[in-house]
């Protein structure tokens, strides 16, 4: 009945406004998801949002689909019990770099391993706000915070690395700033068949401002940004004059024109490459003698774990004698008395 | 069967590979036989019940020995129940005491609870089977012995300075023994196969013997052979003639004075099973998930001893049962809540240390008020404690081990078989009242089993969902039942019903994110109040024996057996004596107070320090409770129940 309306940005939308403070990216992403998933043709019954704890993790009660805020860390096996039960759901987990990967590390590289049919939103400011400024898991090393006075003295994860690491098939980088970035994206996870993870680099204006400025200022966006789309040349820059060669083992940055350097030299990205090996590359790029790599940066094809369960069960079902619980309970070795 | 016997050894004596020993026995025996078979007549006891108890290496078979047995005891009518004792480590040190695996029968023309405090029969391996058993079994005791094991080697493994079969230790004892291990390696041998094959067969030779010592129809173990082996047809024959050759020689030799006949038991007409407490679990949560007409998810971590649970429904894919076995405990929980939210009967299945890292699920399912069933399976503690051992100390736990107000229901299983009624039970509690439901059971339930009249699920109550209509516009997330409290479950992709929920506090009826102070003391009290009302759809609590007198023995859950026959035996002596055993714990049925007013002492018995009893002074304070306790992963003997509530019994007399 409700399939026939045309779903629209408005039916995502909640009646109250979102409470995350005044500049949060996370109100962009959330307006970015509103107008991904219209265009997804997905029921707007069938969407559930699932969230662990922090400020993104509020992120289900924003928008008008089902939702589960859950616990610290636990989102994604929240997210793969609800997948399991009902395939037919289309589930997307929001969570962060302290949420997913200190507290739930465990469970987001097992959900990443399994590749249950999930999107994973991941906000990565780089700072734990909820609690009010203490370092996370990808604060840089060095870093000045509440709880780390005199700078952090750990290594910090990159996401796209633990991700292929636990066996990742689908990873992709998108800057919160860039509306139409994040709704492309949103869309290519919403159609790739397998646990997708969109590392979203967020800003937090009051505990990390410009943790990412670097990166996503109108000034130096262009040239520090490489938006790497499938099947096009990995070029850069504010006329696209810059690009990627392959010089050795490692990347090197060129000008196209400039020392011989043709246009059909700058290598052509390919995601659907099951060798993760030029991914691992393009995700550890950095500044300042690389650009960050943004979009999808790996797309690929694996058997989705609820399919395979389900396959199972039709296998065990035409196989098996046993068809209902008392078939069950009178099988094998029974005495009559 | 002297037919076969001679042809069979006639075989042996001429097979071109002479086996001396085997050789020297066999002609013994078939002069032995020829002579005096006919005029042998072995007296035969006639007894209300037996136990036996195999013992030996964890590599043995003693396991399936003991199962083999069991069934075969249940398939001629006997009453049973058994339980297995096995080290924590998979195959510790051969030969020495701390590698022995055991496991106890006990069956009847009687009615049979438990597997039994000391056995009439043991088969020991090695001596330090006999060792780790000698306490166990009766006076004058038949113990069978694998004479190829008793060896200066082995007594020193088992810390034996003298042997044991001559030091005088085991006199007044039926000692048999048995050349188990050369008489089985030469037949094995005669099959082509390895000596490992033989090791692995001669638990055949074992029970060939006991086919005998129990004068029982060795078709029915040779049905067993032929079914346990269906997938290595080219072993069948191989342990066919080993269960033959230890009943020949059971047969044959003069060693066994008296051979036993345990007639069945007079049960009620019908159709019965030997069932594990385990077992039963994963059945009674797949038989409430069809009743529910839910589909069942089983989100687990694997942990001894309740492993089985997620191994018995990983393999019930036919009746579409989702099993999840997940990176961790709290992963386990979390799957499942988030499962029951897309309206699966979710489970998570576990013992002690499991239920420790699932408290911050268990509050999150009591904040969403989702249906959710947490099987633990206790075990020794605190820590890893005894992995393999049983213990009732988790049930602080279970009843407050979370933070915040966040009551649960808890409930226990009380016997092998009635983990089926209790799992069933406790996913109908979860699903009809939206609750987390923490099912207790143990170590001794869900390894030991016993005889179970197969019930049919057309005869098990209905469990209803509080579903939600699509679209229904008066849908609100917390909405409750007036007369249950419990809301309703509206799912995922239903038309119409979308809404949040979450670990934050909820607005009352409308489920939205609510700091306000009396908000939250309403839904405190709310969410209490609705575990308190489940009193009112659960039975009154039962009395064993007379509603008034002397000495009330209260027990809960997996004690029931050893206090169900101590007090049955004491009434039987003329004592006033009447027990209660608790399943239901949280909430309580509504009827104690009244029950425990009408006798003089109450003794409140329990395999911990006394947490039931504790309960009990805090829930009910106007009575004095005794106790009595016991942690040695061990269950209660009935002995050193009957002295202690002799003693009690006494002191009122007095």
């Amino acid at each position: 009945m409700e399939n026939n309306c045309v779903v629209t940005v408005q039916d995502f939308k909640m009646d109250k406004a979102a409470r995350w403070c005044p500049g949060c990216g996370g109100h962009a992403v959330l307006a970015a998801i509103q107008r991904a998933l219209p265009e997804t043709g997905i029921d707007k019954e069938k969407v559930v949002f699932v969230s662990g704890i922090g400020c993104s993790s509020r992120f289900p009660y924003y928008i008008n689909t089902y939702g589960f805020h859950g616990l610290h860390g636990r989102g994604p096996a929240i997210a793969s019990g609800i997948k399991l039960a009902n395939p037919d759901l289309s589930v997307w987990l929001v969570t962060g770099d302290g949420d997913s990967m200190a507290i739930g590390g465990n469970h987001f590289i097992h959900l990443l391993r399994r590749n249950l049919d999930i999107k994973i939103l991941l906000f990565n400011n780089k700072i734990y706000g909820l609690t009010k400024g203490q370092y996370s898991p990808t604060t840089p090393k060095g870093s000045v915070t509440k709880s780390s006075p005199d700078g952090t003295i750990e290594d910090p994860f990159l996401p796209g690395e633990l991700a292929m690491g636990a066996q990742g098939n689908f990873f992709a980088r998108v800057v919160d700033n860039d509306l139409e970035m994040m709704k492309e994206v949103f869309m290519q996870a919403a159609r790739h068949k397998g646990t997708a993870l969109i590392e979203v680099l967020q800003n937090c204006v009051i505990f990390n401002d410009d943790i990412h400025a670097e990166i996503t200022s109108k000034e130096l966006r262009d040239e520090h940004q490489l938006y790497l789309k499938h099947g096009e040349p990995m070029r850069f820059g504010k006329n696209k004059e810059f690009g990627l060669i392959q010089d050795g083992t490692r990347f090197k940055v060129v000008k196209v024109g400039e020392n011989g350097v043709r246009p059909e030299d700058i290598l052509v990205h390919n995601a659907l490459d099951h060798d993760d090996t030029k991914d691992y590359m393009l995700v550890r790029m950095s500044l300042p003698n690389y650009p960050i790599a943004m979009g999808v940066i790996r797309s690929c094809e694996s058997g989705v774990y609820e399919d395979l369960m389900y396959k199972q069960f039709s296998i065990s079902k035409a196989k098996s004698r046993i068809k209902t619980v008392d078939d069950l309970l009178t099988s094998g070795n029974t005495f009559s008395i | 069967m002297l037919s076969i016997n001679v042809i069979y050894i006639i075989n042996d004596l001429f097979s071109s590979n002479s086996h001396g020993l085997f050789a020297y026995i066999s002609l013994t025996l078939l002069i032995k036989s020829a002579a005096e078979i006919m005029k042998k007549r072995v007296k035969v006891i006639e007894r209300d019940d037996v136990v036996v108890k195999f013992a030996g290496d964890s590599g043995d078979g003693i396991q399936l020995t003991g199962a083999q047995f069991s069934d075969t005891s249940a398939f001629i009518g006997n009453d049973l129940a058994t339980f297995p004792d096995y080290p924590a480590e998979i195959r510790a040190p051969q030969g020495t005491v701390a590698g022995v695996s055991g496991f106890q029968v006990h069956i009847g023309h009687k009615e049979v609870s438990t597997p039994g405090d000391l056995a009439d029969v043991l088969v020991a391996m090695n001596p330090a089977a006999l060792k780790a058993n000698m306490k166990w079994i009766k006076p004058g005791a038949t113990i069978i012995v694998d004479i190829d094991n008793f060896d200066s080697r082995h007594y020193k493994l088992a810390d034996y300075i003298e042997d044991p079969l001559e030091d005088g230790s085991l006199e007044g004892y039926n000692v048999v023994k048995a050349p188990i291990t050369d008489m089985t390696r030469d037949v094995i041998k005669k099959f082509g196969l390895s000596s490992k094959i033989a090791e692995k067969t001669k638990n055949q030779f074992v029970a060939g013997i006991l086919f005998w010592l129990f004068n029982r129809d060795l078709s029915i173990g040779e049905d067993f052979l032929r079914d346990r082996f269906k997938s290595k047809p080219e072993l069948i024959d191989a342990n066919l003639e080993v269960l033959h050759a230890g009943y020949n020689y059971a047969e044959t030799i003069e060693a066994i004075e008296a051979t036993y006949q345990v007639k069945p038991a007079e049960k009620g007409a019908g159709l019965y099973r030997n069932i594990s407490g385990n077992v039963a679990v994963a059945w009674g949560l797949l038989a409430a998930a069809e009743k529910a007409g839910r589909k069942l998810f089983l989100g687990s971590y694997p942990i001894t001893p309740a492993s089985e649970i997620l191994q018995e429904l990983a393999k019930m894919k036919n009746l579409g049962a989702v099993v999840f076995q997940a990176e961790d405990e709290i992963a386990g929980i979390c799957s499942a809540i988030g499962a029951s939210f897309a309206g699966c009967l979710g489970v998570s299945s576990t013992s002690g240390p499991g239920l420790s890292l699932k408290s911050e699920g268990l509050g999150l399912a009591v904040i969403t008020e989702l249906p959710l069933v947490v099987v633990d399976v206790q075990r020794g503690g605190p820590s890893t404690g005894l992995p393999t051992k049983t213990e009732q100390s988790d049930l602080f736990q279970a009843l407050y081990g979370r933070h915040g107000e966040s009551q649960v229901v808890v409930i226990a299983s009380s016997s092998p078989a009635n983990c089926f009624d209790f799992a069933f039970e406790a996913s109908r509690i979860a699903i009809e009242h939206m609750t987390p439901v923490i099912l207790l059971s143990d170590g001794y339930l869900a390894n030991g089993s016993e005889l179970w009249h197969i019930p049919q699920v057309k005869d098990l109550p209905d469990i209803k969902a509080p579903l939600v209509q699509d679209n229904d516009p008066e849908y609100q997330p917390y909405k409750r039942n007036p007369e249950t409290l419990a809301r309703s479950w509206a799912l995922p992709g239903q038309p119409g019903l979308r809404h949040h929920i979450g670990g934050l506090e909820k607005a009352d009826l409308t489920g939205e994110i609510s700091y306000d102070p009396y908000n939250h003391e309403k839904m405190t009290h709310m969410r209490n109040e609705k575990i308190a009302r489940v009193a009112k759809y659960i039975p009154l609590q039962e009395v064993i024996g007379p509603d008034k007198g002397d000495l009330l023995v209260v027990g809960w859950g997996g004690t029931f057996g050893a206090l169900y026959t101590a007090v049955v035996e004491m009434q039987e002596e003329g004592k006033s004596i009447s027990l209660v055993q608790f399943n239901y714990i949280n909430p309580m049925p509504v009827n104690v107070q009244e029950i425990f007013g009408k006798f003089k002492k109450i003794i409140v018995c329990e395999l911990n320090l006394g947490q039931f009893a504790s309960y009990l002074r805090s829930q009910l304070p106007g009575f004095s409770y005794l106790q009595f306790n016991k942690v040695q992963g061990l269950p209660f003997l009935i002995s050193e129940l009957k002295q202690q509530f002799s003693e009690v019994l006494n002191n009122i007399e007095k």
